[in-house]
Order: C-alpha cells, then structure tokens, then sequence
C-alpha cells in the first residue's frame, strides 16, 4: 500500500467512472485476455473506449443482465478474464442466479462491476437504487466485495481485480465526488486503511465508499471536541481486514460503521459478526435503516438516510456512553 | 457415417444411463433417455474430444443446459473413456464426482455447470465466444429442455447469438412434449419452437430426435451455414428406451426392483438386436 490522505473535502474535477474506464483500457491493452461486458450502460461510465479500441473483446449483451453475465461466465469458461457491467441494482438484482450459479458455483472468476452505489443513484430514484446489492454478493461463497472512495481507489483496485479468482463486485460511483486519496496511491484488496489513530481513541469509525470522507469530517468535529477517534477505510468488506477490526475493538472499545447500504445486511454486519465471534463490542450503525431508496439529489438523500459526519459523530457519542 | 456403429453407440449408452440410474434407484430417467441417440452422433461421429484431456483446448463442447440430463452424459462420457464405467454407478452417493445436475468441477468431460434451467444456454453461448475470439475450429453444442424454453433467458441467449453472429454454437431443443408438472401444451403451450427460434434469426431444422443419420445430417447442414447461430429441434419421446418411463414420459420416475430388472433386460436385449441387425 502507498496511500496519500488529502482528505480536503474537495470534490474531485475528475469523474469517478474515468478511474475505472481508463485503467481498464491500459489493461485491455496489455492483456489480450481482458474481455468485457456491458448491458447497454457504456455510455454511462464512458467504456465505449473499450469496444472502440478492442472490437473483439468488448461486448454488448444488451438489456438482458441475466443472460449478459452467463455469456461472461461462458467466456470465464474459456480463458478470458472477464469485467461485467450494469447499475448496482441490475448487476446484483438482475442477474443474481446467473452470478451464483453459473460463476461463483461453477468456480468461474466474474468481476462484477455495479455503478451508482447506494444514494448516488440520486435522480434515477429508488428503482435504480442499490442499498442491498453488496449483501447479496457478501451471501455468496468465496466473493470479494468492494466499496471504494474515490477515483485512484477505484483505479487501484481495479488493477487488482484482474488477480482475483472467482466472482467479486465492485460498487461504485459514476461522478464526480469528494477526493480523499491522492494521484497515485495504492491499496491492497483485503487490507483495511487506518486514516487517524492515537492512543487516546475511544472509538473506531469502520466505513467505506463515499462515507469515508463524512467519516473525516465526523473525526474533525470530534477533535474540536476533545474526543479521539480512529478511522478505518475498511473498503473491501469481503474477505474482511478482520485482524484490524479486532485490533481496533480491543484498543478503542467501541465501533461506529458507516455504510452507504442498508444496515441489515452490509459492512456494520460483517464488522458485527467478526466482533461477536472474537470479541463482543459496543457498536452503533450508521447506515441506510432498512429503508427503499428514493428519488432526489444525493446530497438531499444523504440528509434524509442520516448519512452525514453529524450521524457519525452522534453515533460515536452514544457508543462511547454505553461503554 | 456409419449408421449401424451409431445405433450401437446409442444402445449402449440408454443401457448404461439405466444402469447409472439404478445404481441411486431413482432419477431423471425420461429426459435422459430421449437424448441417447444425439449423444451417439455427438459422440459417435461428430464432436472433436480427448477423453485424457478432458480441457483440450481445440475439443468441441457439450453443455447440457437440461442439467437434469447428467445420467446420459455420464454413461457416454464413461463409454468414451473419460473414466472407468463404474465410477459413474455413484450417482448422488456422498463424495460422489457424479451429481444429478452436470458440474464442471466434479466430472470430466462436464464443460459448463448447469441446473439452474436456462442458464447453460447463456454461458454455451459465452464459451462460442471466446473460442471465435482465439480463432479455433471448433463448436459448442448446447442441449436444451423443452420445458426449459418457459425460461427467458433461453431466447436472450439466442438473441445474443444471433446479433454477435455465433456460427460456432448449435443449439438443440429436446422437443419431449413434457415438463415436470405434464404436457408442455397444458402447462404452458410453446406453439412452434421451430418457429420462434428461426424468428429469432437462427438457423432452424426440426427432425426425428431418435433418427440418428437425419441428426447427423442436420449437424453437416448446420456447419454449412456461416454467419448465423443454428438451432435443430428435435421431436423425441420422453423416456425412450426405459420399459417403465416411455408410455408415461416420466419427469423423473422411482420403479421398483422388478421394473428395473425388465428395463435393464430390455436395454440388454436392444443393444443385442442392433448388434446382430
């Protein structure tokens, strides 16, 4: 890991997706064997490049998800490294028998990539809204599941994606949003990354995806107050950095998660279950509380599913009084 | 081709799909039995394969999109040589390499992992794929249920297939006229499969499903026609070759001993025929 916190609250001039798109197109270029996949969303994260610049290994599949992720399933069959597209909710949703069966279970590696997580699906509304697609993916066996921040994080990880064996998703963000990381870094799949740390903390902030950088704010806020807290980007959420959430339980003893996705069933679970099995702590779960999605700006919906630095400093504050 | 040897060929795999079957007492017997003969043409005639290389990267496909249909994939790829008969007479026992529904991971000479009905149509079509991608000489060939074609993704799969111009693939329909719940016309009428999949732009023929020279003969039209994507109906008779399966076109059938042991007798005795014919 090379990792360069900026953490400046800027939004970032460059869209998310060209994180994606660009890497892709250097790697398709190296590796004949780099296959895609969409199901008539290229013009939405700009990977109309790649069928441009590699007619014979970017495809359509149409609007038919299902069917889309079977033929990038066959292809897996045949030796390709294979990256499949759709929104969050049609590449988890629309297609979740076909990933199951005819790729994780038949041990056929799929890189499944899910665009517009969680709120930032904002004016295609609750239709097209993914708040449970990471647990339907956490569900399967033998998957890893990402959330990334920003645009390098999402390009880190991406070059990584390419190594993984067997089904992993990927949600992410379409535009332009906050810049936490700068050009350049690096991240390790698998390795959450610790953003603050003393050894006054008297809590840890577990969170990922666009939380992240509220997660920053909240850490500032409660700094101004006199409370210390850590801050973990715990971006990939399957196979969890169960080491660190340990570690961090033990010497902070309380947990806040913050997750853009439904509280029931996503990375304030995973945290919840590692910490039950190792050792039970007080968490609080910052999150979308089991709620349908709804049509709006993001930052009006941020508002509305208590997704701000002021949830997580309210969260962190009512954790460490339960200590 | 040689006819006679082909008719052998299937006579042999009905017998020992019944036996693989009767190794567990019960299973899809109908919609196993009514593939022998495409298996013997496949298998017999057609397909390029190495049972010693089982991922021969050159080799031709099978994907039994039916994957209910895994007995008489077993006891062909067994007559083939993929592995002794015998170890295909675990069928579903614990540990066993030999499921219900074909599994690429458990059984040499199993391409794709199926069960789930509709999908193997999708990922014979994305193995077609990436084999015109690197340019081989080969087919897949994708076996689907009649049944199986209530299912959407069927003709999504044809649809892709058709637009990305897959020549590569042939899909067949087992047109057996029965699905778990009765005949394909009463629990929900197809009209023509011949008709819809030529619709969706495909290379269509319907034949005699048991008429072992028409389906070699339609594989040798199918690779003639370059461009598109083909598919070849076959009209067959659910549990064909199974004394207790046939005159009801069984789903899955449970006989008892004795009904085994006539089924077993008869298969015996029809591999002779076609020996001595």
């Amino acid at each position: 890991m090379n990792v360069k916190l900026i953490g400046e609250h800027k939004k970032d001039s460059r869209a998310c997706r060209d994180g994606l798109a660009l890497t892709l197109n250097e790697m398709m270029a190296e590796d004949k064997s780099i296959c895609y996949v969409d199901c008539d969303l290229m013009g939405c994260i700009n990977t109309k490049q790649l069928m441009k610049n590699y007619p014979d290994r970017a495809f359509e599949a149409g609007i038919a998800e299902a069917n889309g992720a079977g033929v990038a399933a066959g292809l897996a069959a045949t030796g390709k490294k294979v990256f499949y597209h759709s929104f969050g909710t049609f590449s988890s949703r629309r297609c979740y028998d076909q990933i199951y069966m005819s790729a994780a279970y038949a041990g056929l590696s799929v890189r499944v990539l899910g665009s517009d997580a969680g709120v930032t699906a904002a004016f295609n509304g609750g239709t097209h809204m993914p708040l449970e697609d990471a647990a339907m993916y956490l569900s399967i066996p033998e998957t890893t599941v990402l959330d990334p921040a920003d645009y390098d994080q999402l390009a880190s990880i991406t070059r990584q994606l390419v190594n993984v064996e067997g089904v992993s998703y990927t949600r992410f963000v379409r535009k332009g949003i906050i810049q936490v990381y700068g050009e350049g870094s690096e991240f390790e799949i698998g390795k959450g990354v610790v953003l603050h740390e003393s050894d006054k903390d008297v809590a840890t902030i577990i969170t990922s995806g666009i939380m992240v950088d509220e997660s920053l704010k909240a850490y500032e806020a409660l700094q101004a107050e006199g409370i210390n807290v850590r801050v973990i980007d715990m971006f990939t959420w399957k196979p969890l950095d169960e080491e660190l959430v340990i570690k961090a339980a033990k010497e902070t003893g309380a947990i806040v998660t913050a997750e853009n996705h439904n509280v029931t069933c996503g990375l304030g679970s995973v945290v919840a279950n590692c910490l039950a099995k190792n050792c039970p702590t007080i968490q609080e779960f910052v999150g979308v509380q089991d709620l349908f999605g709804q049509v709006g700006p993001q930052d009006y919906l941020m508002d509305v599913y208590g997704l701000r630095a002021a949830n997580i400093v309210e969260a962190v504050k009512k954790a460490v009084a339960r200590k | 081709m040689n006819e006679k040897n082909v008719k052998v060929l299937a006579a042999e795999i009905r017998l020992e799909t019944l036996k693989v079957i009767h190794s567990r007492g019960f299973g899809h017997v109908g919609g196993s039995m009514d593939l022998a003969d495409l298996m013997a043409v496949l298998y017999g005639e057609v397909m390029k394969f190495d049972p010693k290389n089982p991922r021969w990267e050159d080799r031709d496909w099978l994907v039994l999109s039916k994957g209910h249909a895994g007995p008489v994939a077993y006891a062909t790829f067994g007559l083939m040589g993929f592995y002794p008969m015998e170890e295909a007479y675990t069928l579903n026992q614990p540990g066993t390499k030999f499921p219900s529904h074909t599994d690429r991971k458990l059984t040499p000479g199993v391409d794709l992992t199926t069960g789930s009905l509709g999908q193997g149509v999708s990922t014979a079509t994305g193995a077609a794929l990436g084999n015109k991608i690197d340019g081989r000489d080969n087919h897949v060939f994708c076996v689907i249920g009649d049944g199986e074609a209530d299912e959407g993704q069927v003709w999504e799969g044809f649809h892709f297939a058709y637009a990305h111009k897959l020549d590569n693939i042939i899909y067949f329909i087992d047109n057996n006229g029965y699905q778990l719940d009765g005949p394909t016309d009463d629990i929900l009428a197809h009209g023509s499969l011949a008709k819809k999949a030529e619709a969706f732009g495909l290379y269509t023929q319907e034949i005699d499903g048991h008429d072992v020279t028409a389906i070699y003969n339609a594989i040798q039209n199918a690779y003639a026609k370059k461009g598109v994507p083909s598919c070849i109906v076959l009209d067959t008779c659910k549990g064909k070759g199974a004394t207790f399966a046939e005159p009801k076109h069984d789903h899955s059938s449970q006989p008892n001993e004795e009904q085994w042991a006539e089924a077993i007798a008869a298969a015996e005795k029809a591999l002779a025929d076609v020996k001595n014919a």
